[in-house]
């Protein structure tokens, strides 16, 4: 026999008995859309994480105060000074750039309309450094900062919240934990990212922000330096020059350093570490329901293998083989599965796409991606499924003694 | 005598184990059936008929004894050996017919051919074969779609399509009224003068072993007589 007729006999034996074959198969379609919906989802999050981390900016160094778990008591704060000595290229030669920010959060209100949020205190340097686009109106400048003006720049989503609209806003008035102040620009959206939208703060003039908003213990006291390295291949030299420089300038000891410093590098490894547990661990539920599916197979293969022992017993009295017994039943096996898996690739899209739709529709662009990996997958493993489940009654069929077979009543 | 014989059986002997008992189904009976001839194998119930079929049609091994089918030693052959040794020398005639009840009577036919792994003239030599049984119009039936008599004119044809040197027929037309089972046997002797394939019958009935040349009668596990009938003699 060869293999097109033991499928086309498989087919006609399946079709016989659509009902049960039907319900074997869909064991199999819950499992695959399972699995490849949760694929979806988890790879679909990895990217909205790792794009939006990429979407701060690259190259970039996040330095705050206090060692990284915390165990280093009485830090020192991080200071102007620290930020300049940072920016000093013969001592950071890798460093392009420093932006010290100082952050709180507030109650903005304009034209009767109230919107609590983060206002940070920024230079000039900040915008670059972090991408921001002025889509009207100017940025922040060094004449602002010596003149300690009452001026912001705001984000489109904080526009549209206080105006209604987020274009023709230059030049309107808003007060900021009661204190007026004037908009002078609207950056461009920069889009919603997994750790909140960047999109719904108002950056001010950091001296401004310094002398009549965020009042810390020092004058010169900054909550963060944003650190921008000449190119990515020199961040983990830019890591050990802004080491050394803060632990010369706050004269810690070797192993107790009281500051952190974060590249970006770091946030996409660990978001990345987090999400692929996250996806391992949703394809595996999903798997287990594959393995039910393949259950099912194995549970109908034996009841069809009983049902037909006459006919085995016939087949081998005109000839068959064993493994020609074995082979009619694994493709029946094989086809229940494959069935199944095709179906359920398509099902999973379909919930993918659903998740994906309702992300949308309430905000958060979301966009699960269903890989070829992940179908080719799917299709191996059910397929592998019905071969495995379908190994132990096929061998039942191929062993039966054909006498004893024919008997079987 | 320089006989062409086809069956060479010689002391087969066949326990069954159930638990801590033995039957002896078979307990040394030695049998030899030239070509072309037409036997029937005939005793009380129990007394190993259908035992020895299963052992002559290579469809179950002795326990011991030695057996020759068509020139070919069968007992230290394997299962898929045996296979084809049914497959290319033995056609089966049951008492329950045993067609796959979703196929058409052509699929039947066909089936011994596949497992054979002829692909050229398959249909053609299936079809052929339902012509010689008188069923040329009845082809794309289902077993279901037929009467008795033809569903086991649509097993003959199924066990002559491979042009085996023996039909092994197990109460052939139990399962049939008399006046079918009267065309059956004349369809079984008349493939037997046309072909000269080798036919050997196991019944009860006495009208039917008269039909045959040679009665083989059995007892207890062992051949109590083997004679010429009245036709046979002639
Ligand atoms: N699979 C088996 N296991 C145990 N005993 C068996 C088995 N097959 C047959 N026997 C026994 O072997 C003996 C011969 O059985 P067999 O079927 O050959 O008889 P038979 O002559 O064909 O009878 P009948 O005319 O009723 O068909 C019986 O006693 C039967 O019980
Ligand atoms: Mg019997």
């Amino acid at each position: 026999m060869n293999l097109s007729q033991a499928i086309l006999e498989a087919l006609e034996s399946l079709s016989s008995n659509k009902m049960r074959s039907g319900l074997t198969v869909l064991g199999i379609v819950i499992g695959v859309a399972a699995v490849i919906a949760m694929l979806a989802v988890g790879t679909g999050a990895q990217d909205s994480i790792t794009g939006s981390i990429s979407g701060i900016g690259t190259n970039l160094l996040f330095v705050f105060r206090g060692a990284p778990d915390d165990s280093v008591q009485n830090s020192k704060p991080l200071t102007m000074q620290d930020a300049a000595a940072i920016a000093d290229p013969f001592a950071a030669p890798s460093v392009q750039m420093v932006a010290p920010v100082i952050e709180g959060g507030f109650l903005i209100a304009a034209a009767g309309e109230q919107v609590n949020t983060s206002v940070s205190g920024v230079t000039p340097d900040f915008f670059p450094l972090r991408n921001f686009v002025i889509a009207e109106g100017e940025p922040i400048t060094e004449e602002h900062l010596l003149g300690r003006a009452s001026v912001a720049v705001i984000g489109p989503e904080l526009a549209d919240s206080l105006f209604g609209r987020h274009d023709g806003i230059v030049g309107e008035d808003l007060t900021i934990n009661g204190q007026p102040f004037r908009v002078i620009g609207v950056w461009e959206a920069k889009g919603g990212g997994m750790f909140g939208s960047e999109d719904n703060r108002a950056l001010i003039p950091f001296t401004t922000a310094q002398t009549r908003l965020i009042q810390r213990r020092t004058r010169d006291q900054v909550d963060m330096l944003l650190v921008e390295v000449v190119d990515s291949e020199s961040v983990p030299q830019a890591v050990d020059e802004v080491s050394s420089i803060l632990r010369t300038r706050h004269r810690t000891d070797v192993g107790a350093d009281d500051f952190t410093v974060f590249s970006q590098q770091d946030f996409l490894q660990t978001a990345a570490t987090i999400t692929s547990v996250l996806t391992i661990f949703l394809g595996g539920i999903a798997a287990i329901s594959l393995l039910v599916g393949g259950i099912g197979i194995m549970n109908i293969m034996l009841v069809s293998v009983t049902e037909r022992t006459k006919e085995i017993g016939l087949r081998k009295a005109l000839g068959a083989r064993k493994r020609d017994i074995l082979i009619q039943f694994l493709t029946e096996s094989s086809l229940l599965s494959l069935f199944g898996g095709i179906i359920g690739i398509g099902f999973g899209w379909l919930i993918a796409f659903i998740v994906e739709r309702v992300a949308l529709a309430s905000g958060t662009p979301f966009y699960p991606r269903i890989g070829i990996d992940a179908v080719l997958l799917a299709t191996i493993f059910s397929a592998a499924v019905g071969l495995f489940f379908g190994i132990y009654p096929a061998n039942r069929a191929a062993n039966l003694e054909p006498v004893e077979a024919l008997r079987y009543e | 005598m320089t006989e062409d014989w086809v069956v060479v059986a010689d002391d087969l002997v066949k326990t069954y184990k159930m638990g801590e008992m033995e039957v002896n189904a078979l307990q040394g009976a030695s049998v030899k059936i030239g070509r072309g001839e037409v036997v029937s194998i005939m005793g009380p119930s129990g007394s190993g008929k259908s035992t020895m079929m299963n052992i002559i049609g290579c469809l179950d091994r002795p326990t011991s004894g030695s057996y020759m089918l068509d020139g070919e030693l069968v007992a230290n052959m394997t299962d898929d050996q045996l296979a084809s040794v049914r497959n290319r020398k033995v056609g089966f005639v049951f008492q329950s017919f045993n067609l796959l009840s979703r196929q058409t009577a052509l699929f039947n036919v066909e089936l011994p051919l596949r497992y054979a792994g002829q692909v050229e003239n398959r249909r053609q030599r299936a079809a052929d074969a339902l012509i010689s049984v008188g069923l040329g119009d009845r082809m794309t039936h289902r077993p279901t779609e037929l009467s008795g008599g033809q569903q086991q004119r649509v097993a003959i044809a199924r066990a002559i399509v491979n042009e085996p040197a023996i039909i092994m027929a197990d109460e052939p037309t139990g399962n049939l009224d008399s006046k079918v089972g009267k065309e059956i046997m004349s369809l079984l002797l008349d493939l037997n003068k046309q072909r000269g394939t080798t036919l050997i019958i196991v019944t009860h009935d006495p009208k039917i072993a008269e039909q045959t040349q040679r009665v083989i009668r059995l007892s207890d596990g062992v051949v109590e007589d083997d004679g010429m009938t009245k036709g046979g003699a002639q």
